[in-house]
């Protein structure tokens, strides 16, 4: 890579970025600054942006009055079960799609799109019923299965899409070498398509987190993740926007983290140049 | 000798492994309102009486825990061992017998304590089907220090033109203060409540005796006339999505003269840590036209037991504690009198300690009293229920006409309108329901 | 392309398919028999087979032109508004930019929060009229802050949505956008492409597969959003912001008329079938290579 940024451009950049950035994210960062002030204050005229009497309140009544960690557990198991179990399925699928593909290959996946078209206030009964026959309510394969397969047409979507990028002369040429389809999968193609990976992993697993239909009516205390956690504090009688923020606060926070550790995935590009 | 005392190691551990009793498991699903949380905070006194007996909470806001329990208890789900339900719920699910009659409560539980009209709203034919533990009705809070320099004096049961007029002469835009602040969020809980409770005391009904919807009425056409007219003068911008909790809020922050609400709203409005205006709240019975109905409404939220559920003696004993003399009680030793669970027993209201710490305890009890499920309304009505009719088909008629009602509100349709509207919607799904032809 | 790598791509592909065949047919089997049941979970064993009149209930409903309408304003308006916006921020920081991974992870974060959540933040800390932080900016340029969920809920409602797939969208283009060849980018600069050329025929082209990708996602999630209507406006003022999926839940769900609700359900799953059949006629092309 050899274009060379003016320090100029890069001042444009920067600044322009980090407006955006900032303009994006405020009203995370007014719901965090909330979590630290009192009931009153955070719903007062004018409002008050850092000069307030910062508490800890709020925190302190949440996680004593509901248990974050098992909570929490809950929801990293179901989250990140259901997305890694929907990785397994969906990277053959869409490597099959993208490198074997047949004259059914758009039909298939337009297919599987179609399986998220029903919205879920509809087939909330069958899926109820069907569950307490199965005696599924209220566990965590529970609830892996419905979130894995609901968010399986999306997996398969965006790895397709990533797999198209790479081009097919880099695999052939691997398959020339000699190496079996299994090598290929491993050593050629995943390195390749990490960044793309690591979007989808990490766009999946938040969907999981905060999905809250399925998790709330099909859980009830002991496979009952953040979700529930946070309906807990949604909207009593009485004010309660200072406790919610916090507890919204405490259920981002792994989520944070994850995103975090997975932008170094994205950082790197594909590096065809290196390659050619 | 090793071995004789690995042989006694293991006798012990084998008596320390199998409890004494067995472990029963109560999952409760409950309303996350302030007493409910309270009660959760309090467990670890029922379970020191009774360690064979541990309990699981689920809290939910209202409208979910609604939808999740009545979900799970319409297909025997069995997820919930006790319900907290509403006086909505009662009646139509007792009907379905869906609930365990609680006529097996401790003699020392004193059923005959109950308000009636609480007991008679948690009852059906004759027998105690939930256990209450939360009363409400609703009442007019307003500003001693506005009224006060507008030379107006509050009466202890105002008329509507009387409230009509305060507000206006309250009103000070400028200075962000406004008359009245009322709900207008849609929804049957919400601003249909409300505008029920405001319709009886206008004379007003939702069904006549046959089932035919009553919105082409003059008396409905005053009811929210008046309510418009009144909003539009004298009530904050924003008003067609403020529920509870937002009027809560503008009114702790000094910016309603008047607030018509729950009764319970009454702890919040006068608790100095969240309200500006803690010392300068009256109290007053909701308004009326002379026909003798107030404005207010009536509801209670209860515990119940499912039919069919194998835990009925621990959950009885529980309900027992929850919902009996001693837990309010150990209420007030801990948190004092003002935060006991308020609205269900008639000694509470003539125990002079409580009397002294909720000054607004009298008037929600008159309040109480005044609004008779049975009778709700001027002209009698073929269903029971205050702001609401105890019909399954009532949370998606009421949350339609509450959607037209608040449309008015905003300014997007006439009053007109809306009540045409109203009317020919429930009037669609009560011909499909079969309730009328 | 041989017949070995075909028939391994087959054996890869039917896990995927199975699982999902099994699980669209068996809801969908029991939804639509519900739909021809005239039955209420409140009044079990009154179930009767009535054919389609559930259907009809649910269609001739006053509300469900408009719940169609808004459907479609709504999906139609945040797919614009994330798309839009999501290419121009995702070039943004495709550039050097000082403290890349903060900024980005900042982008990202509105879809971190849980749908309910961010749209109580935003109604009642932002955009209420009296104590949100909206209106007290508008206060102090002297305008008069806009009731948001009374004089233009359904906007509101967009604008609520939008804001959180706009990170989605922003996120699969910026990792699209990181896979473009430079080369292909320097060589058109040599060519003597200004800025403009080169974003419209280099990078346009290579982000039409993920946009079209993203478009089809956005559109299956946007059609059923619930949370945010019911935590806002309740589907209204009237009928202002109800779509179908509200339409079901306040006509069916909240009734327990489990006929009706199924009859709805049914009735999006055409819809949706409609519309993504037109898309797919307007954008599928980008999907083969």
């Amino acid at each position: 890579m050899g274009r060379r940024i003016t320090p100029v451009r890069l001042l444009i950049n920067t600044v322009a970025a980090w407006i955006v950035g900032l303009m994006i994210f405020f009203p995370i960062l007014w719901m965090v600054l909330a979590s630290f002030k009192t009931e009153l204050e955070a719903f007062a005229t004018p409002p008050s942006f850092l000069f307030f009497d910062w508490t800890l309140e709020n925190y302190a009544t949440v996680q004593g009055r509901s248990d974050y960690l098992h909570h929490a557990l809950n929801s990293v198991i179901v989250a990140g079960g259901s997305t890694l179990i929907a990785m397994l399925i969906a990277v053959p699928a869409a490597w099959s799609m993208a490198f074997a593909p047949s004259k059914r290959t758009k039909d298939i996946l337009l297919w599987m799109l179609s399986t998220k078209m029903m919205p879920p206030v509809g087939v909330l009964m069958p899926i109820y019923l069907l569950y307490r026959t199965f005696g599924m309510l209220d566990t965590l394969s529970g609830l892996i299965l419905v979130l894995c397969l609901g968010n399986l047409p999306i997996v398969v979507w965006m790895l397709f899409t990533y797999f198209k990028e790479i081009p097919k002369d880099i695999l052939e040429a691997a398959r020339m070498d000699g190496a079996t389809i299994g090598r290929e999968l491993i050593y050629v193609l995943t390195p390749m398509a990490v960044p793309g990976i690591a979007s989808t992993l990490l766009l999946n697993v938040i969907l999981a987190w905060n999905e809250a239909f399925w998790t709330l009516n099909l859980s009830t205390s002991a496979a009952a993740p953040l979700t529930v956690f946070i309906a807990s504090y949604s909207s009593p009688e009485g004010l309660f926007w200072a406790k919610l923020s916090a507890a919204s606060t405490m259920a981002i926070a792994p989520i944070l983290v994850l995103g975090w550790f997975s932008q170094r995935q994205l950082v790197r590009g594909l590096t065809f140049g290196a390659v050619k | 000798m090793k071995h004789r005392l690995g042989a006694i190691a293991g006798a012990i551990s084998l008596f320390a492994a199998i409890p004494c009793f067995a472990q029963t498991t109560l999952t409760i699903a409950t309303v996350n309102n302030g007493d409910m949380i309270r009660m959760q905070g309090l467990t670890g006194a029922f379970t020191a009486k009774n360690p064979d007996i541990s309990v699981k909470w689920v809290t939910l806001e209202e409208n979910v825990l609604r939808q999740r329990v009545t979900t799970d208890i319409a297909t025997k789900g069995g997820q919930f061992d006790i319900l907290t339900i509403g006086t909505y719920e009662v009646p139509i699910w007792a009907k379905q017998n869906w609930l365990v009659a609680l006529d097996k409560l401790p003699a020392d539980y004193d059923t005959g304590d109950l308000l009636p009209r609480i007991r008679d709203a948690a009852s059906a034919n004759g027998k105690l089907y939930a256990a209450p533990f939360y009363g409400e009705s609703s009442m007019i809070m307003y500003r001693t220090d506005l009224f006060e320099k507008a030379g107006l004096k509050m009466p202890e049961s105002p008329t509507w033109d009387f409230v009509v007029d305060s507000a206006k002469k309250l009103t000070d835009k400028s200075a962000g203060v406004y008359g009245i602040c009322l709900r207008g969020k849609a929804g049957w809980g919400e601003n249909i409540a409300f505008l029920t409770a405001m319709s009886n005391s206008f004379g007003a009904r939702w069904f006549d005796e046959k089932w035919q919807p009553q919105f082409n009425t003059p008396e409905w056409k005053k009811t929210l006339t008046t309510y418009l007219d009144i909003m539009k003068v004298a009530g904050p911008p924003g008003a067609s999505s403020n529920g509870f909790n937002e009027n809560l809020a503008l009114f702790n922050a000094g910016k309603c003269g008047m607030w018509i609400d729950a009764t319970v709203a009454a702890s919040f409005v006068t608790n100095p840590k969240d309200s500006k205006v803690a010392d300068r709240v009256g109290f007053a019975l909701a308004p009326n036209t002379g026909l003798g109905k107030n404005a207010n409404w009536l509801w209670a939220w209860n515990l119940a037991i499912p039919a069919g559920s194998k835990k009925v003696d621990a959950a009885e004993k529980f309900i027992a504690w929850a919902t009996g003399k001693d837990y309010i009680q150990l209420v007030a030793s801990k948190d004092g009198w003002a935060n006991v669970p308020p609205g269900t027993r008639t000694s509470l209201y003539q125990n002079p300690e409580y009397l002294k710490a909720a000054p607004f305890a009298k008037l929600t009890l008159a309040s109480i009293d005044s609004a008779d499920p049975n009778h709700p309304t001027v002209k009698p009505v073929p269903y029971v229920g205050v702001q609401y009719a105890a019909i399954p088909e009532f949370q998606g008629l009421g949350t339609t006409v509450g959607q037209q009602f608040s449309a008015a509100l905003a300014g997007t349709t006439t009053a007109d309108a809306a009540l045409a509207a109203a009317q020919s919607s429930v009037e669609r799904e009560m011909k499909r329901a079969g309730y009328i032809k | 392309m041989t017949e070995e790598t075909r028939g391994i791509g087959r054996l890869l592909l039917s896990p995927a398919v199975g699982l999902l065949f099994i699980w669209m047919i068996v809801p969908l089997g029991m939804t639509i028999y519900f739909s021809s049941l005239h039955y209420n979970l409140l009044n079990p064993g009154t179930e009767q087979f009535v054919g389609l009149e559930n259907y009809t209930y649910f269609l001739t409903d006053p509300a469900f032109l408009a719940s169609l309408r808004n459907t479609l304003v709504l999906v139609g308006s945040v797919l614009v508004l994330t798309i839009g916006l999501g290419t121009l921020v995702a070039l943004l920081l495709d550039q050097a930019v000082v403290g890349r991974s903060i900024v980005r992870l900042m982008v990202i974060a509105p879809f971190f929060v849980m749908p309910t959540v961010s749209a109580l933040v935003w109604k009642n800390l932002l955009m209420h009229p009296v104590s949100g932080l909206l209106a007290y900016v508008a206060k102090s340029f002297g305008l008069t802050p806009i009731d948001w969920f009374a004089e233009v809920p359904l906007l509101a409602v967009i604008l609520i949505v939008a804001w959180q797939w706009l990170p989605f969208a922003t996120l699969i283009l910026l990792t699209a956008l990181q896979s473009l060849d430079e080369e292909q980018k320097e060589a058109a600069e040599m060519d003597g492409a200004n800025a403009l050329s080169s974003f419209v025929y280099v990078t346009l082209p290579h982000l039409a597969r993920p946009i079209t990708v993203v478009i089809l996602i956005e559109t299956i999630f946007l059609l059923t959003v619930f949370a945010e209507i019911f935590v806002t406006t309740g589907g209204g003022p009237g009928l202002a912001t109800t779509n179908i999926a509200f339409l079901i839940y306040s006509q069916a769900l909240i009734q327990y008329d489990v006929g009706t609700a199924s009859a709805g359900g049914m009735v999006a799953v055409v819809i949706a079938n409609i519309l993504a059949f037109f898309l797919v006629r307007i954008v599928g092309r980008n999907l083969e290579a």
